[in-house]
């Protein structure tokens, strides 16, 4: 069995599964934020009228809460919805709330590996559907909706078709000025924004083997754009010293067999991948950035559980040290931890030096919630996920997705811009 | 049976995003979400939709992201069956899960053979779609065994796993 299948079997107490497969896995973490929180709480209300109990969850200590799409609070929906998951954390004795304006907070999937909150091995599922990011430290990591996470918090376990997989082997490392979200990128427009659909996208090789935790973050982050039900990366030893740094212990990492299978592999060399974008209206509609169209930005974007991590921002910092932004940039450092990284290392001057805004942890403007959210006619370069009409605001705004290089380019000289070019 | 109007979409990818923006996320009162639905596409929906009516759209509908406002925004606006050549996986299973619509696949056939306006029946034991406004009759896929107990169930909390 390959890692996916070894996880699966494991939590369904089963000595093995097979794709297609329907099995009900026990849950180690469940997750759920400040958009699918209030929506599982007006699931528990529709069960109360049922006559279904929803007096207890299956177990508090296995429930962690993150404040990210409308914090700090837009208006005041938004700030009544916060008070919501307050009291409802507060009710049923779920102690990992992670509360803005109270330490550490941010963006829920740069918390789940930021404080430790997922183990290898673990199957765990949030209501949010970049939940894949996490699989990076070799979870079985998966989103899903409201009615499914309220499932979950009362009865510990969920259904899941056992996956397909499809496996992804980078040869050799990527470029000086390429990065992780060039690579995913490329394989997305490759195969199509449903070219994973319902598969695990596995990634591994010896380009997977040199690439840093938070590259391999980025990868899985995006496996949702292609479709997938989970992205994973078995995890070596740098998972565990990033965990371990982070607190964690008694790590029992699980791997795939060596008679693992595979559905479909794909190769690709780590020196021919180039800094890549995404054009409108889609994550798969994908050009080299030396050949993408040349036009005049309105802004930079750099935020988001895709593209806000500290070594993203340590990128940006690498462009802009020494240069002014030529149109309107926000960076949004994921999580408070990755903020507080940022100004102790001197990131924080070389951003507020170049013009640069640097906003809170908040999933912000990438869903177009707040925080700079696009006009009609705006063209926005972003280290975001997604680019479907008005995910950024308005819906004759245009996104760009490219990595945090190319965006941290693009603000220097106000058009799409290769790293290698400046 | 189900019997309804047909509001086709003649495209692939329709995202979470375009039937229902993500400003709207933290608005939870499902009428409220039913107001806005498909408003990135088509702002005219909210309008036009009556209850009982279905959509028809291309491959991967739903994509994007895990909101369940997508489902709840289509059922709330009385869209009781999405028929499309393929779906997105979140949005299928909260689709199937909160018991909000029916999630069908179709062929080519039906998604060529159906046009915008045009009166058709769901007939789910037999697995069969008819187009009342021609006369067609086109396969649809069968659900999976799970899906059909849950939907049979009437939603995953009224679904019995041991129950079999």
């Amino acid at each position: 069995m390959n890692i996916v299948e070894n996880i699966l079997a494991r939590n369904s107490g089963r000595s093995s599964v097979y794709p297609d497969d329907v099995v009900f896995a026990n849950v180690d973490k469940v997750m759920m934020h400040d958009v699918s929180g209030p929506g599982v709480i007006k699931v528990f209300d529709k069960l109360e009228k049922q006559g279904i109990s929803v007096d207890k969850l299956w177990d508090p200590s296995k429930v962690w809460v993150a404040e990210d799409h409308f914090v700090p609070s837009a208006e005041k929906i938004s700030a009544e919805n916060i008070v919501k998951l307050s009291n409802f954390t507060k009710n049923y004795g779920i102690e990992k709330h992670f509360k803005y304006g109270m330490g550490q907070y941010g963006i829920c999937h740069t918390l789940s590996h930021e404080e430790a909150m997922v183990m290898p091995g673990d199957v765990y599922v949030g209501g949010d559907s970049h939940t894949n990011t996490t699989g990076a430290l070799g979870a079985f990591a998966c989103g899903l909706g409201h009615t499914d996470i309220a499932y979950v918090l009362l009865n510990g376990k969920i259904w899941f078709k056992v996956p397909e997989t499809y496996y992804f082997e980078l040869h050799g490392g990527l470029a000086a000025h390429v990065m992780a979200k060039d690579l995913i990128l490329k394989i997305i427009g490759d195969i199509g924004t449903d070219g994973g659909a319902y598969k695990t996208m596995q990634f591994g090789g010896s380009g997977i083997d040199e690439m840093s935790v938070e590259g391999r973050l980025t990868l899985c982050n995006m496996t949702t754009e292609a479709g997938a039900k989970n992205g994973i990366v078995e995890p070596d030893q740098k998972v565990i010293e990033y965990l371990s740094q982070r607190g964690a212990t008694d790590l029992n990492p699980i791997k795939g067999d060596d008679d693992a299978q595979y559905a479909k592999t794909f190769e690709y060399e780590g020196s021919e991948i180039e800094p890549m974008v995404a054009k409108p209206f889609s994550p798969g509609n994908t050009t080299v950035v030396r050949e993408a169209p040349s036009v005049e930005l309105d802004k930079s974007y750099i935020g988001s559980c895709t593209g806000a991590k500290y070594e993203d921002l340590k990128a940006v910092a690498s462009i802009l040290k020494g240069r002014k932004v030529k149109i309107r940039t926000e960076i949004l450092p994921a999580a408070i931890s990755i903020y507080r990284r940022a100004l102790e290392d001197g990131l924080l001057k070389i951003f507020l030096d170049a013009g640069v805004t640097v906003g809170p942890p908040t999933c912000g403007a990438c869903c177009g919630a707040h925080m700079g959210v696009l006009a009609k006619d705006e063209i926005c370069i972003s280290t975001t996920n997604r680019n479907f009409p008005g995910r950024m605001g308005h819906v004759e705004s245009q996104t760009y997705l490219s990595s945090p290089l190319v965006a941290a380019a693009s603000a220097v000289t106000g058009k799409i811009t290769d790293p290698r070019d400046l | 049976m189900m019997e309804g109007n047909v509001i086709k979409y003649a495209q692939d990818n329709i995202d979470t995003d375009v039937i229902i923006p993500g400003q709207y996320l933290k608005i939870h009162d499902y009428a409220e979400i039913a107001i806005h639905a498909m408003e990135g596409l088509d702002p005219d929906f909210h309008s036009k939709v009556s209850k009982g009516d279905f959509v028809l759209s291309g491959k991967n509908f739903g994509c994007g992201s895990s909101r369940e406002h997508a489902p709840i925004a289509l059922s709330h606006s009385g869209i009781t069956a999405v028929l499309a050549l393929s779906f997105a996986r979140i949005f299928y299973r909260n689709a199937v899960d909160g018991a909000f619509l029916l999630p069908i696949e179709i062929g080519q056939d039906a998604y060529d053979g159906i046009s915008d306006g045009d009166r058709v029946a769901i007939d789910i034991a037999c697995n069969e779609i008819k187009n009342i406004t021609t006369g067609q009759t086109y396969k649809m896929k069968p659900f999976s065994e799970i899906i059909g107990k849950i939907i049979a169930a009437g939603g995953l909390f009224a679904y019995n796993p041991d129950g079999d």
